[in-house]
């Protein structure tokens, strides 16, 4: 693999990043969180949530048991209501690929599938192109991959940009969505910082966690996130997409992010082409409150499936 | 025969003649010419004002540990100069005793502000403890440069006490001194000159109040005013003309012998209040504050 | 799915809260009051302009009566009390506060034009502290003041602005009765009622009869509250012209006068500033409470290397901000105040346009009726220009670049003003460096428009003399000898 930058060019790329401040940060979300959704509009922020949702199994117990069944969730969200959105992905093991793509192969549902020794991503080089290519040859339509959180904290910047690099270079037409748990890193400086340094070594989606460790997906790391995308697009007119994943368990946490988004980058980025939720339980939160938007009544999850 | 001294104006750290050319006579208690001094006019406080302004932000900059050294020489050049101010007070009318006590008394005052240079910050600062991540605090600031008329009853310890708390706490001060007794004023700007004290941080001017005040009191680049008690017309009009540019104004009409007049509040009364504000990273998940 | 226009739906704060009166009278010795000379004029909702309630004129007579009240109650009551007492009742209205404050928000909305929530969020939070940070102060003055002699003043005349009625009226009341001094306050003449729900909380609270007096008017009763020979104390906030006009008044008189006036306070943002956070706090300086905010950061001075960056951001940022009904939780510009203020405002645009600067309003549609302005960014504005200079009093930024931070600590201390400053940069020595050479009562360092009962606010220079809040608070309320 080529680096496309040398070690000093690729610091100064970084260095000029701007600093983020946190309570500042934490200042523009609260503004965010005060807003209110009343009616249709709360209603087409639940519909649009839900078509942004990548599924996710991600245990040690999968199997292709418990992988059908998550697609059949997938494609069927909540019977009585037959003209609700479908999600936009499941999220699975490379080993899971095969099964998730035959039981989608007549739907428009992508499948994604974590790599590069997700989660903790400690592995030789050469095992995580293994497991990339694994998903890829299975089908995969989408490739999560998780940096090094070691070599990046180490200040080894170029290692991760390369590996990044190689990864997105096997990908082929498959998007590649860079996982930097965040929750790994010291401060909003380093989101920033990885943020930017994903994008410039091809990531099309930059996501925050793993959703193995808390926090996960907070509301300054996903703003400090999008403000990078944001920068990006200004200098480049290229766009970059987002996901948030893990710990986004209810409706009302998932249409604050995407209020987020409509203010920081516009609506442009409020379509799964270019948006993502990584989650597991939120859908029924979803579904819950789109069934209480539409009767009236605060619902009881006996009522929703649990897949 | 003896030689009578001229009493200059004190601008800018320089001895010099009023503008206007023009002198009055100093007389002593029993109506005999001592001395002359400068009639000062509007264009010799236009230049005092100059020169204040152009002095006030180093003098601020100081450390407040060298201000309060300056000022602690303040007191060591008058000790030295004690004859010359007993003998100019007996001049002036006062018994000797009188006229030690009042040198002693000015002595005192200096080296009782001196000690505060360095102190009256600590007492009038707070950090606040805001609800908001923010570490917040209010510090004194001197207000800049300030027009001065000085008592008109005593020569020397109301200059003293009007003047050194100004400039303890970084302002710097044009004076109007005492019209009939300017000796001591005078004699005082040349302690001045020999006590470290930069140019231009005071700035001594004889004549008539009349005459000068109503510039000084309107001149816009004049941030306060310290007046002692003088005819209600002109105090009035002065307050009047300081109006234009929000000038704080301070009338004091004090017996300076009195140790209960110095004070803490003195030097307040001539500072701004500032307060900044600055965000509290989070770290560690814990709520910062102070 | 298709995802265009996700625009939010009007979300309404209940008005059911409030029950408005025909007609208002005054509140003097603990009784509502005709005025004397029968005259009552119309508080309208800026936001439609429809017609809210009837409120008392007060004119010379009201006026001896209110301060007569307010002596009486000083000698004979207020003056008595030891500090603690003071104090409880400070806390007892503190709460009755708290306890009212969605009707207290709703009315400050409806009356004033601000967004609810502002006034549920900032203003009546804010008011409520006020009192119970000063009712803790009632019994702790002379520790305040150690070595030093404090006495109460007497009774304090009050005029407060329309900007922050209620708040306002926090900061000068709170601390005026903890000091043991009783109040004769006149509210701004368009914004009154959360004043006179505030004298409906003092009866609750069973404060003494004339320990807090509401005179409502116009100007003309301001004067003659400022020009009463028995008052002792002066406190104002409103426009710079105005209080010159109060300080002259005061000459020859022993009032002690603490004067909140007006601004143009410098924004600065550096090169290295956190870009986002810089963007957004400046958004906070000047579109906060429609502009009428004294210290509103209404010059921004960016450094040259990143100011179309900062531009750019401000104008795609400005594309998601929400003018209209004030009632509105999403709102974040209510109405302009009054139409007299509209015009003004209106006038500072064309004034902006005529000088040369480039100005730019997002496309958003206005409602019909009632009174407003679309946020507004001038670049390549002057430090000469008029919009440059004088204070707008509205959503209007005057923006200037820079090239080296001597220059801009300048441009900033180059104005009759001296109220407040804003300066965002990563580099903590440069922060102290500025901010103690910026000529200014309060410096906003990576943040701004931040107020805190704790915290003392007020200005250099023309923006007037005495402090509000904090510790320093107190000086303005007591006299101070050795």
């Amino acid at each position: 693999m080529q680096p496309k930058y040398t070690p000093q060019e690729l610091l100064v790329r970084l260095k000029s990043a701007p600093p983020i401040d946190q309570i500042g940060t934490h200042e523009r979300i609260s503004k965010i969180q005060s807003r209110s959704l009343k009616g249709p509009a709360k209603l087409h922020g639940l519909r649009l949530a839900l078509s942004m949702i990548d599924l996710t199994t991600l245990e040690g117990k999968d199997t292709p048991s418990k992988v059908r069944q998550l697609c059949i969730k997938a494609q069927h969200l909540h019977g009585i209501n037959p003209d609700l959105p479908k999600v936009a992905a499941v999220c699975v093991y490379p080993t899971m690929v095969g099964v998730a793509k035959k039981a989608l192969e007549n739907s428009t549902i992508k499948v994604a599938a974590v790599s590069t020794a997700f989660p903790s991503g400690q592995a030789p080089f050469e095992v995580k192109k293994l497991d990339t290519l694994y998903a890829l040859e299975h089908g995969a339509d989408e490739i999560d991959m998780v940096i090094s959180r070691g070599h990046f904290l180490a200040g080894e910047y170029n290692y991760v940009f390369d590996e990044i690099a190689a990864i997105k270079a096997l990908c082929g037409s498959a998007r590649l969505k860079v996982i930097f748990e965040t929750a790994e890193l010291d401060s909003l400086d380093q989101v920033r910082r990885i943020s930017d340094l994903a994008i410039a070594a091809g990531a099309n989606f930059i996501k925050t966690s793993t959703g193995k460790i808390q926090p996960a997906a907070t509301f300054p790391v996903v703003l400090t996130m999008l403000g990078a995308i944001k920068d990006h697009f200004d200098k480049t007119g290229q766009m970059i997409g987002m996901k948030p994943a893990g710990g986004i368990s209810s409706a009302k946490i998932a249409l604050q992010h995407l209020l987020l988004v409509k203010e920081v980058l516009g609506e442009a980025w409020l379509t799964n082409e270019w948006y993502r939720f990584g989650a597991s339980s939120l859908a029924n939160d979803l579904l819950m409150q789109y069934q209480k938007q539409l009767t009236g009544k605060y619902q009881s999850a006996a009522y929703f499936s649990i897949d | 025969m003896e030689i009578l001294k001229t009493y200059k104006l004190y601008i800018g750290g320089q001895f010099t003649r009023t503008e206007s050319g023009r002198s009055y006579q100093i007389q002593s208690a029993s109506g005999q010419a001592i001395a002359n001094a400068c009639l000062g006019s509007k264009k010799d406080i236009r230049n005092a004002v100059q020169a204040a302004r152009k002095a006030q932000a180093s003098w601020a900059a100081k450390s407040a540990f060298n201000r309060s050294q300056i000022i602690y020489r303040i007191a060591e050049m008058l000790e030295t100069r004690k004859g010359q101010f007993i003998e100019e007070l007996v001049l002036l009318g006062h018994s000797n005793p009188a006229a030690v006590a009042e040198v002693q008394s000015s002595i005192d005052r200096c080296i009782y502000y001196a000690g505060w240079a360095d102190k009256y910050q600590a007492l009038s600062s707070s950090v606040n403890p805001v609800s908001s991540p923010h570490f917040n605090f209010s510090v004194p600031e001197p207000m800049g440069v300030i027009g001065m008329v000085t008592c008109q009853e005593t020569a020397l310890i109301g200059l003293i006490s009007q003047i050194l708390p100004l400039i303890v706490g970084g302002n710097s001060v044009v004076v109007i001194a005492n019209t009939t007794k300017a000796l001591c004023a005078i004699s005082f700007a040349e302690v001045l000159a020999t006590s470290d004290v930069p140019g231009g941080v005071v700035n001594i001017l004889t004549g008539e109040v009349a005459e000068m005040l109503p510039t000084l009191a309107g001149h816009m680049d004049v941030n306060a005013l310290s007046l002692a008690k003088i005819e209600d017309h002109l105090s009035r009009n002065a307050q009047e003309a300081a109006v234009d540019n929000l000038k704080r104004c301070q009338l004091y009409n004090l017996d300076y012998f009195d140790s209960k007049n110095q004070g803490l509040h003195f030097i307040t009364d001539f500072q701004e209040i500032k307060t900044t504000w600055h965000p509290i990273e989070q770290i560690a998940g814990g709520a910062a504050g102070y | 799915m298709s995802t265009t226009n996700w625009n939010l739906e009007p979300s309404l704060e209940s008005t059911a809260v409030v029950q408005l009166k025909d007609q208002y009278e005054l509140f003097i010795n603990g009784q509502w009051q005709a005025p004397k000379a029968k005259k009552y004029f119309a508080t309208i909702n800026p936001s439609d302009e429809s017609h809210l309630s009837n409120i008392a004129w007060a004119t010379e007579a009201d006026v001896d009566l209110a301060v007569k009240a307010a002596r009486n109650a000083y000698e004979n009551v207020w003056s008595k009390l030891s500090g603690a007492e003071r104090g409880k009742y400070l806390f007892r209205i503190a709460r009755l506060m708290q306890e009212k404050a969605r009707e207290l928000a709703v009315l400050e909305t409806l009356d004033g034009g601000k967004p609810i929530k502002e006034s549920r969020d900032i203003d009546i939070p804010l008011a409520c502290n006020h009192f119970f940070y000063y009712a803790g102060w009632a019994d702790k003055l002379q520790e305040a003041f150690a070595g030093q002699q404090i006495e109460s003043l007497g009774v304090a005349g009050q005029i407060t602005p329309w900007n922050f009625p209620l708040l306002m009226l926090a900061w000068k009341i709170a601390p005026a009765l903890a000091c043991g001094n009783t109040v004769v306050l006149k509210p701004a003449e368009t914004t009154s009622l959360t004043a006179l729900k505030f004298a409906e909380i003092c009866q609750e609270a069973g404060l003494p009869a004339g320990v807090v007096n509401i005179i409502t008017g116009y100007g003309d009763t301001g004067a003659a509250l400022v020009v009463h020979p028995d008052v002792n104390k002066i406190a104002f906030t409103g426009s710079t012209a105005v209080g010159k006009q109060i300080q002259k008044a005061c000459i020859g008189t022993d009032k002690k006068l603490t004067l909140e006036l007006g601004g143009k306070s410098a924004n600065i943002i550096l090169e290295d500033a956190a870009v986002d956070q810089a963007v957004e706090g400046v958004i906070n300086a000047i579109f906060y409470n429609q502009g009428h905010v004294c210290c509103a950061g209404s010059r921004l001075y960016v450094q040259e290397s990143i100011s179309a960056q900062v531009i750019e951001k401000l104008k795609f940022r400005l594309q998601s901000i929400y003018v209209g009904n004030p009632l509105d939780k999403n709102t974040d510009i209510g109405a302009i105040n009054s139409k007299k203020q509209l015009e003004t405002i209106e006038k500072y645009i064309s004034l902006g346009r005529e000088e040369g600067a480039e100005i730019y309003q997002p496309a958003c549609q206005l409602p019909s009726k009632g009174y407003y302005c679309l946020p507004t960014l001038f670049t390549d504005v002057a430090q000469s220009a008029r919009i440059a200079q004088e204070e707008i009093f509205g959503p209007v930024l005057a923006i200037q670049t820079f090239r080296t931070i001597d220059e801009v600590l300048q441009k900033a201390n180059n104005s009759p003003y001296g109220l407040a400053a804003g300066v965002w940069t990563d580099k903590g020595a440069r922060i102290f460096g500025l901010s103690s050479q910026l000529r200014a009562g309060v410096v906003w360092a990576n943040t701004y428009n931040k107020f805190d009962p704790a915290s003392p606010f007020g200005g250099y220079k023309e923006s007037g003399f005495g402090r509000e809040g904090g510790v320093h608070g107190l000086s303005a309320y007591l006299k101070i000898t050795n």
